[in-house]
């Protein structure tokens, strides 16, 4: 986006406890017009609890609430320029798919050609052309999402909220949907933010993630910058899959760093971290950015070498375990240091999987610009 | 069995045991025979409906021309109705309630409500005997108006039926069908109207239904409450059974039966059986 982002919803300062346990616990964001924001965060995490204050289903204990600049405080759901989908979908069952999409119209008072005319149209738009007089009951748990979405979209909100949109589909229709929610809300440009526990479906659909934590907000990036530059342990972990060591800062200038980790050895950064020397630090290493060798021909430690001074950026193991996945293989592997580490080496050819086996001795190197360096 | 199985039996399918079979069969003939009975009895051609002595339908004339009878059958009809009417939105009203709210004392309210179900009938006969007399409720009403002690009765007895049934149908409701409603701009009164009434609706059939019968052939309250001029259909046969069980008592008691049956019937099928089974 070239022009300067404008806010259509303001979180200020929110908190919200239910009795004595804080599920949202004093966040401010920020979500732009036109974005696709998604809250990701584990169960339990209050990302819920949010979507239903921006709803209005909740009521906020401290703080306030912007939608395109007006205060929500004391304003029903049923005023709200925000629609919602439901994780349950809530598709009304005594009803066919028309008069579901066509019941907030009804409700609004808008007349009958009209609403036929936006029904056909939202229902173009999630492609159920034709489902018209279906019962819900006839249809499969995708469709009735469609449904579900089409009665928000008709509502032409400024924002639609959905919660964990895709978590009751299949894996294969879960992907599909996930381009089609992204392309959908490309199309419509309306705001869309959406809740969800899964970080493949936030990284795929986001332009923006939120990742929720114990009711705060963890870290607020693109997917990109959430996976590569995790702000926090929690962030590293709970997005994509992560080695973590613990270890001290031993160098640290603007352009190189050094830290030692008695579990993993001497690491090695091209970029510096701003730490105070000697700190106690965390090294984050993701699994597809560890090379895998067969130990003895020093070729780890060649590899190694081009971008880091010796003794940096390698370790060695033995093969614990490994599933093959297909596409990749995933091992995990037991260093000298008696920490264990996993690495995931893509199958190439047809035949890398015959490679590596069960209790071969490995060796590995990583690039001096993998590893990332967290202070919290 | 194995003489009548062709394809061998499934370790479930007990239907097709000779004991089951034999054991279902029995079952039906205790409960059904005396009814099957009392039906052919009332085309018995004889006064003392003893012993078969013929085919007639002259009780049935004589039945339908006595104008007590047919008062009777009228009132209770009545009766029904109203206490149906009633009930049914008192007790839709009282499980919403309890469903819906938190309120103080909502515990102890929950259970004086099914409280007229669990209290013996002839003790709520005695009750409200004792409580129209004490207040002086007038019994020289013109018709319908003569019908109230009765009526209001039937509804204190029939309402907590509704109430039960509708609650258990509202614990299956899914509350994001409420909050999707509400957020595409329904009001509270929106919602109820066309969100919760719909999910009720085979509860309020099977309500309607239990406190039609429940009203129509209820005996020991009516009793007590009824007036010289109310006499409703249990009340009155019984006192025709007092002289002699004549054909006439049982042709009256066949038509009542085809009456409720059909009225099952009826309903079952505006509904569709299968939402009134999910009611349970």
């Amino acid at each position: 986006m070239t022009e300067p982002a404008k806010p259509i919803i303001q979180i200020k300062n929110v908190s919200k406890r239910f009795g004595k346990v804080t599920a949202v616990d004093n966040v401010s964001l920020d979500i732009n017009a036109g974005e696709f924001f998604v809250l990701l965060g584990p169960s339990g995490c209050g990302k819920t609890t949010l979507l239903r204050m921006i709803a209005g289903f909740e009521l906020p204990s401290e703080g306030q609430i912007l939608i395109d600049g007006q205060d929500m405080a004391g304003i029903p759901p049923n005023k709200r320029p925000v629609n919602m989908v439901f994780q349950s979908y809530a598709v009304f069952p005594h009803m066919s798919v028309a008069d579901n999409v066509a019941y907030g119209l009804k409700i609004a008072g808008v007349k009958g050609g009209e609403v036929r005319d936006r029904v056909a149209e939202a229902l173009e738009l999630v492609k159920l052309g034709g489902f018209e007089g279906r019962m819900p009951d006839q249809m499969s748990g995708g469709q009735r999402q469609r449904v579900a979405l089409a009665r928000s979209l008709v509502m032409r909100p400024k924002v639609l909220l959905l919660d964990e949109p895709l978590s009751a589909l299949d894996a294969k229709l879960r992907a599909q949907m996930q381009f089609e929610l992204s392309e959908l809300q490309e199309k419509v440009g309306i705001t869309f933010v959406t809740v969800t526990h899964d970080q493949d479906e936030a990284l795929s659909m986001a332009c923006r993630i939120a990742v929720i934590h114990k009711g705060d907000v963890s870290q607020l990036a693109t997917p990109s910058d959430l996976y590569e530059y995790p702000a926090n342990r929690f962030v590293a972990d709970f997005v994509g899959s992560v080695n973590i060591f613990e270890g001290k800062l031993t160098l640290d200038e603007p352009d190189k760093a050094a830290i030692d980790c008695p579990g993993l050895g001497k690491v090695y950064l091209n970029h510096g971290v701003t730490g105070p020397h000697g700190a106690d630090v965390w090294v984050a290493l993701r699994p597809e950015k560890i090379y895998l060798h067969v130990p003895g021909a020093g070729k780890a430690v060649r590899a190694a070498a081009e971008d880091a001074p010796d003794g940096h950026n390698f370790a060695r193991g033995t093969i614990k375990g490994m599933s093959y996945l297909g596409d990749i293989t995933l091992f995990e592997i037991e260093l000298e240091s008696g920490a264990r580490i996993r690495v995931s080496r893509p199958n190439l050819s047809r035949h890398d999987q015959e490679d590596f086996t069960w209790d071969d001795k490995v060796s590995m190197h990583w690039r001096a610009d993998s590893p990332v360096v967290l202070l919290g | 069995m194995a003489l009548f199985a062709r394809t061998p039996r499934a370790p479930l399918e007990y239907s097709r045991t000779l004991w089951m079979r034999l054991w279902v069969g029995a079952v039906m003939v205790f409960l059904y025979a005396p009814l099957v009975v009392l039906m052919i009895f009332s085309f018995n051609d004889s006064k003392r409906n003893v012993v078969w002595r013929g085919f007639t339908t002259k009780y049935y004339e004589k039945a339908l021309g006595n104008d007590q009878l047919v008062e009777a059958l009228v009132n209770s009809l009545t009766i029904a109705a109203l206490a149906t009417l009633a009930s049914l939105v008192l007790g839709t009203l009282a499980a919403v309630m309890l469903w819906r709210f938190r309120f103080p004392w909502k515990g102890a309210i929950d259970g004086t409500i099914s409280l007229p179900i669990i209290v013996p009938e002839i003790c709520l006969g005695v009750a409200f005997l004792m409580f129209f007399a004490a207040i002086g409720w007038p019994n020289d009403l013109v018709w319908p108006f003569n019908l109230g002690a009765i009526t209001i009765a039937h509804i204190t007895f029939c309402f907590p039926f509704v109430t039960m049934v509708v609650r258990s149908r509202l614990a299956s409701f899914n509350r994001e069908q409420e909050e999707a409603a509400k957020d595409l701009g329904a009001s509270e009164w929106q919602v109820f109207r066309d969100v919760l009434i719909p999910h009720m609706k085979p509860a309020l059939v099977a309500g309607a239904l239990l406190s039609f019968t429940l009203s129509l052939d209820d005996f020991v309250i009516t009793y007590f409450t009824s007036g010289p001029d109310t006499i409703t259909f249990p009340v009155k046969v019984y006192s025709m059974v007092r002289f002699s069980v004549t054909p006439e008592v049982n042709a009256a008691s066949t038509l009542l039966i085809i009456l409720t049956v059909v009225l099952t019937f009826v309903a079952l099928k505006a509904q569709g059986v299968k939402a009134i089974a999910e009611t349970h």
